[in-house]
């Protein structure tokens, strides 16, 4: 494990208050340091093709995203929107390894998943409109998507909650017989939930082919890991429940989808869950548009460094080199999205809102 | 009768579990004390004997994570059954069953839903005291999405067990181990939509309507033949399904009695009882009513443990008796009094 050799890891805002003292290890090194990892990223040996599409998925989750912080601060959206700009990579990374049939399960922060398994964006943004042509059909917004043709079986708000139901997800791949993997997304505050540990001690003493995908931004809605808990690493859990744990730059797109292999190979096999741990940082606040204030927490001083880190171009730049891209088909992908997003936008807000017949009508079986 | 059988109580549940998963593969059961049935008296005995540890999983101490590993496995297409030997401990699981399986199929727009059973059994008495007594049924049956059942005879602990099951919905069964040892005649099975379950009338009467659920149900019946031999006949209703509460029946008996007990083994304030009063307050009209509705609960205090406390605590069917007979002879100046000197709360 590295150590962490400077404090820059830690803006002065976010720092304990020498008034309150709290016990914090800093375990994660260089992954939380936001002064290191800013090149290029290490892509030799790599997939061509796959980065390729990894690169165009990730921009896709920026653009969507970024189109609705646009609506959001245009108050076009009113549901809360906890947005994952900067954390693209992991969605992406987690997302080559699924194969159909496997059950993924999402939490608060979930735009990114839904876009990476293959989503439509134009559902999404109909569902974070309120409209019935959304993933949800309406009824869910931001924080309820699903997704079942894409294998997203469901996002929910209540931190940690959506962990124990793909362990179940995992226990029906047991029971089903036939390789299916379940995955949960979830933060570094989720691991402080007391389920979070239920679920993986359940998961392991009954070898569930379950992936435990923690992205770990560093912050709750508000508070920094260091007054959380006594060490930044998530992945220190792994040890006391039985499975193997990894950590990896989050916002490397080829670590994370390497680290993934591993865990969804071993689940596949048989062979029982695995905890993978991706540090990252999110851009934008806990939750809206903003990024100068978080809930009452300024992070300026980190974020400006941590957006050196951007997994976007640190792939774009590495493809260059590499001479796997050149910058006019940079150019191109880049436009090709925009047209698309901006397409899906434009739909979106001309759908129909749900009948008022939903209210009632879907809240038991028909 | 050929095919019908004498059951309790106890073994009718028994009995639906086997017949769930012979004939259905999607069916198991989890929770805690499964492969050592104490925990649940002898409605699950030797079930892991014959269907294996695969399917009848007896768990961590997780009430959390179990159960909402139920609601995944039946997001997946399975129908899995949570056993949880005591309310108490139930809710641990909370979220599972409020925010999560409830509210699945409504948030996300029909695409999906929730279809698990969760058994809470209310497990009381005995000086157990006030973590290891409590039902909560109320509490339940305030939520959107969750259907609440309460079985109060060995047919019904058997045919809605098997309904909530087969249901399209999340569904929480609440059985009472004060009810295990009550035997009846039951027929073979039929099974049952739980969509078109809801109150019953168990006895026919013209005087008052005793109305109730699980094991005050039970208490209504009891106490209606005690007032049947003083020649108060009693019209008793068992609520069966407490969510969605279906009122027809209950409206129809008390237009016709004029006079309603509402008997709950739960607490009275935002309670079944109140809501059972309410509901059919809204639905006759004021001149129906001979004389107060009256509800006897649980007095607002969690259970004792020195028995000399719990004897008073719980109503019992005596209190029942002396209700009704207050209210069939007023005068003008008397509350009704519980067993216990009292007043029972009267509410109009």
């Amino acid at each position: 494990m590295m150590t962490l050799t400077t404090s820059a890891a830690l803006s002065v805002n976010s720092m304990p208050k020498p008034d309150q003292p709290r016990e914090h290890r800093h375990t994660l090194g260089l992954l939380a340091d936001p002064d290191a990892l800013h090149d290029p990223l290490d892509i030799r040996g790599s997939d061509p093709l796959w980065l390729s599409t990894a690169l165009r998925g990730m921009w896709l989750i920026r653009r969507v995203e970024e189109s609705i912080a646009d609506m959001v601060a245009a108050k076009q959206v009113q549901c809360p929107c906890h947005l994952a700009i900067g954390q693209e990579a992991v969605a992406v990374g987690v997302a080559r390894s699924v194969e159909p049939g496997d059950r993924i399960f999402g939490a608060h922060r979930s735009h990114a998943h839904f876009l990476s398994l293959g989503g439509n964006p134009f559902e999404l943004f109909a569902e974070v409109l309120g409209r019935e042509q959304g993933c949800s059909r309406g009824m869910g917004g931001s924080m309820h998507l699903t997704d079942p043709y894409h294998g997203l079986l469901g996002t929910v708000p209540l931190v940690a909650a959506t962990i124990p139901i793909a362990v179940g997800a995992g226990l029906a791949a047991q029971m089903d017989g036939n390789s299916r993997v379940a995955v949960s997304f979830f933060g570094d505050g989720a691991a402080e939930e007391g389920v979070f540990h239920e679920s993986m001690n359940f998961a392991a003493s009954m070898r569930l082919p379950v992936v435990f995908v923690c992205e770990n931004n560093l912050f709750s809605s508000h508070l920094h890991i260091s007054l959380r808990q006594p060490s930044d690493c998530i992945a220190r859990y792994a040890l006391a429940h039985g499975m193997p744990g990894s950590t990896v730059d989050g916002n490397d797109v080829w670590a994370v989808a390497q680290a993934a292999s591993q865990a969804f190979m071993r689940a596949r096999r048989g062979d029982g869950p695995s905890l993978l741990e991706a540090v990252t940082y999110r851009w934008r606040g806990h939750v809206g548009h903003r990024e100068d204030i978080d809930v009452g927490v300024q992070r300026k001083g980190d974020l400006a460094r941590w957006k050196k880190r951007d997994p976007i171009d640190r792939l774009a730049c590495a493809m260059v080199q590499q001479g796997w891209l050149d910058a006019e088909q940079l150019n191109q992908v880049n436009r090709e999205v925009d047209a698309e997003v901006n397409d899906a936008r434009l739909r979106a807000t001309q759908a129909a809102f749900p009948p008022a017949s939903s209210l009632l009508g879907l809240v038991y079986s028909s | 009768m050929p095919g019908h059988e004498r059951l309790s109580y106890g073994l009718a549940i028994l009995s639906a579990f086997q017949y769930l998963m012979r004939r259905y593969p999607n069916v198991f059961a989890i929770g805690q004390g499964l492969w050592s049935p104490w925990y649940v008296g002898n409605t699950m005995a030797d079930l892991d004997k014959e269907f294996g540890s695969r399917r009848v999983i007896d768990t961590p101490v997780s009430e959390f994570a179990c159960t909402s590993a139920a609601v995944g496995a039946a997001i997946c297409g399975y129908r899995p059954i949570v056993i949880h030997p005591r309310i108490d401990f139930m809710l641990y699981a909370v979220d599972s069953i409020v925010n999560q399986a409830a509210k699945w199929r409504h948030m996300f727009g029909g695409r999906s839903s929730a279809p698990v059973t969760v058994r809470g059994i209310i497990n009381r008495g005995g000086e157990q005291g006030a973590q290891h007594s409590q039902s909560l049924h109320s509490w339940f049956a305030h939520i959107p999405g969750l259907r609440v059942v309460m079985p109060a005879t060995p047919g019904d602990a058997r045919d809605l067990l098997i309904a909530s099951v087969l249901c399209d919905d999340p569904v929480l069964y609440v059985d009472d181990r004060w009810l295990y040892d009550e035997t009846a005649e039951l027929a073979p099975i039929v099974e049952t939509d739980l969509r078109s379950e809801g109150p019953m009338v168990r006895r026919v009467g013209r005087d008052a309507t005793l109305v109730g659920a699980g094991y005050s149900a039970y208490l209504c019946e009891r106490a209606a033949e005690q007032l049947a031999a003083d020649g108060i006949e009693c019209e008793v209703v068992d609520l069966r399904v407490i969510n969605p509460l279906q009122t027809e029946v209950l409206v129809e008996s008390v237009q016709r009695t004029g006079r309603l007990v509402v008997v709950d083994g739960d607490w009275s304030s935002c309670g079944l009882a109140g809501e059972t009063i309410a509901s059919v307050a809204e639905s006759v009209d004021p001149e129906v009513w001979r004389a107060k509705p009256v509800r006897l609960t649980l007095p607002d205090a969690p259970a004792p443990t020195s028995s000399a406390l719990e004897q008073s605590y719980y109503p019992r069917a005596s209190d029942v008796y002396s209700v009704v007979h207050s209210l069939l002879k007023p005068s003008p100046h008397e509350t009704p009094l519980r067993r216990d000197g009292r007043p029972v709360r009267v509410t109009r």
